[in-house]
């Protein structure tokens, strides 16, 4: 025990770590920081178990194109507690990213980010972008179909920037296909590139903290005025500040050892996201998705209007990205109070209810084809003449209900046929089956006209019960029909 | 004494004409610019090195001629051109095969013109449709519906001793 003490005294003579130790925990805060301080080291909790566990995913992983996935098979479901261990990493994953969008959205609601404390907002922007970098890295790195063909996507993503779109796109994917070369090029950037700048910025942001001092609540400090901010801080750390470590410390300690749990508890119950077919590029039955955080983004793709995305496609990241960068610029001082910044909230809920209801859509993904639809039933299709019933058949065969829905089957493309007679007539519904419209094939060349007939003659029993069909402008009467016996609509 | 000496010879250093001080300073940063050089150049030089090889591109056999019937699109796999001997089953290519008559032959990328989802052949409905943003084409690749700013991209088909030979190509970036 002696002996210990004498050592542990030599070490802090000669090296003095824990009294800088000391003197880092005890810098002062403001007085009345509560709850809502937590999340920024709450993100780092998490990033920290991301390093934890990503390290020692990586002592059994294998980054090479051809042995990643059965590597990952058999961390997954033969290494001892690896399916636990993927289970915190994806969950970890995910806690950091919700937990940056909450940190940032408190940093802004409180405009915390205004003088003197625009580099923090600038470096913590960057570690956004970074983040999300580490978690789209971090699903190609499970090397399924889901990942070459996200991968695939990103490329092509960037080969939409203007002039250097095509090299950008070789340099990702590491040669002009995904090939050998690729997936080792994204292990380099997702465990030694990316982590390296994380770690870069963290400390220059965590630097910043202790520089500049973390920000009061808005309505202890009133406006900003950078002429005399940091005297009036001083003044008030002074009068009313605490030393962060206990009296800040605990709550991020709490609240980081809550955030591990909840992982913990997702990990083991939920677990990791299931390995889906392998990489196989010439597995055309694919349907990639990119994971939950960037499904928001997968939507924009998907419903930028025709011919503005190979503008778009480039400009809106850049813009949004630009815009965050720049947000200490467009004010950096006055009023910090968000009840005196509707603007401010108004943004905040604007933008959360568009990523939110992207994200929804991102899940339900209509624009895509239902690649399986199972037949028409018959209770869907109802008591019709042999013709409509032919049709029934042609609708599924032929590709519409990959598209349309019929009373609750096939995909959500194009507008729901349940009820198309009571909107189209029948020359309507031709001349769209031939023609085609700006998001429906033209049908013409691919159906034969008793085709074309038996479908619409089946379209015009789709309809609300009881009600009549719109009057034939033109064309051989269908079969007789009777208010569609079943139609949940 | 030796102190003034020194504050004078430092000012010199700064402000006035090339000295030895200046001299050696120069040469010290040379040294070092060269020294990172040494290292820039290969790192930079072995991450881009992808940019500046063109992968070769060859004709790969998918099958005999016989094999494909007239009218219908079908899907064939080769092998990458020079596929890294640790690729695996990425080092594996498809395309789909559309046999017009006799002796003319298509093949489509299958990546969708896009962003390079892998686009499936309906057979019944003869459309190729994509699984990520609703791209839809004709049977002869051209779009039918849907993002895609053009055609799916063609390689170039030939026949050779019976076989029906693809030409290999990268991934179009759009």
């Amino acid at each position: 025990m002696k002996a210990l003490e004498t050592l542990g005294r030599w070490i802090e003579d000669r090296t003095g770590i824990w009294e800088a130790l000391v003197r880092l925990a005890r810098h002062p805060v403001p007085g009345k920081v509560g709850w809502s301080y937590v999340f920024g080291s709450a993100t780092l909790t998490a990033f920290l178990l991301q390093v934890a566990t990503g390290i020692t995913l990586a002592t059994v992983y294998t980054p090479s194109s051809g042995q990643a996935y059965e590597s990952l098979q058999f961390i997954t479901h033969k290494a001892l507690l690896g399916n636990f261990l993927r289970g915190l990493h994806a969950f970890g994953a995910s806690a950091m990213v919700v937990l940056i969008g909450i940190h940032m959205i408190r940093v802004f609601l409180h405009a915390a980010y205004k003088y003197p404390r625009e580099v923090s907002w600038i470096s913590g922007v960057l570690l956004l972008g970074l983040t999300l970098a580490m978690g789209f890295t971090g699903q190609l790195l499970r090397w399924d179909q889901n990942a070459v063909w996200s991968l695939v996507v990103a490329a092509e993503q960037a080969g939409r920037a203007p002039f250097i779109g095509k090299l950008l796109a070789h340099f990702l994917l590491a040669g002009e296909v995904v090939g050998g070369a690729t997936l080792s090029r994204f292990f380099a950037f997702h465990v030694f590139f990316i982590p390296a700048l994380i770690f870069a910025l963290v400390g220059l942001h965590l630097f910043l903290v202790l520089r500049n001092g973390i920000s009061e609540p808005p309505a202890e400090a009133g406006p900003v005025d950078p002429a005399t901010y940091r005297e009036q801080y001083q003044q008030r750390l002074d009068r009313d500040g605490k030393p962060f470590f206990p009296h800040a410390a605990w709550r991020d300690l709490v609240f980081g050892a809550a955030v591990i749990l909840v992982v913990g508890v997702l990990a083991a119950t939920v677990g990791p996201p299931p390995l889906g077919k392998p990489p196989d590029p010439t597995i055309v039955q694919a349907d990639p998705r990119p994971d939950w955080y960037l499904l928001w983004y997968f939507a924009v793709l998907a419903l930028l209007p025709h011919g503005t995305e190979k503008v778009l496609i480039v400009l809106l990241p850049a813009v949004a990205g630009l815009g965050l960068l720049l947000v200490p610029f467009l004010s950096n001082r006055g009023e910090r109070r968000p009840s005196k910044r509707p603007w401010a909230v108004a943004s905040v809920i604007a933008i959360l209810t568009m990523v939110g209801s992207l994200t929804i859509l991102g899940y339900q993904s209509p624009w895509s084809p239902d690649f399986d639809p199972p037949p028409l039933p018959d209770r869907v299709v109802g008591e019709v003449g042999a013709q409509a019933a032919h049709g029934a058949m042609l609708f599924h065969q032929r590709g519409c209900e990959n598209c349309h829905r019929v009373g609750g089957f096939g995909g959500e493309r194009g507008p729901e046929l349940t009820r198309v007679a009571d909107r189209l007539t029948r020359r309507e519904m031709v001349l769209r089956i031939l023609n085609g419209g700006h998001n429906m094939p033209a049908f013409a060349s691919i159906l034969d006209p008793d085709q074309v007939d038996a479908l619409v003659a089946f379209l015009e029993t789709r309809k609300a019960p009881g009600t009549e069909a719109l009057p034939r402008t033109s064309g051989a009467d269908p079969e007789p029909t009777t208010g569609s016996p079943t139609d949940p609509g | 004494m030796t102190h003034e000496t020194e504050t004078t010879d430092r000012d010199e250093g700064l402000l006035g004409p090339l000295n030895r001080r200046k001299a050696i300073g120069w040469l010290s940063a040379g040294l070092a610019a060269l020294a990172a050089t040494l290292v820039g150049v290969p790192v930079i030089g072995f991450l881009f090195a992808p940019l500046l090889e063109k992968s070769p591109e060859v004709w790969r056999a998918v099958g005999p001629v016989d094999g494909f019937k007239i009218g219908e699109t079908t899907e064939v796999i080769f092998k990458d051109p020079s596929p890294l001997p640790w690729a695996g089953q990425v080092g594996k290519r498809g395309a789909w095969l559309r046999r017009q008559d006799r002796e003319q032959f298509v093949a489509f990328s299958i990546n969708c013109a896009h962003l390079g989802c892998p686009v499936r052949w309906m057979a019944e409905a003869k459309l190729f449709m994509c699984p990520c943003h609703g791209g839809v084409y004709y049977a002869d690749g051209k779009v039918a519906a849907g993002p895609p700013p053009r055609g799916l991209a063609r390689y170039d088909v030939r026949l050779r001793g019976g076989q029906v030979e693809i030409h290999t190509g990268p991934i179009p970036i759009t």
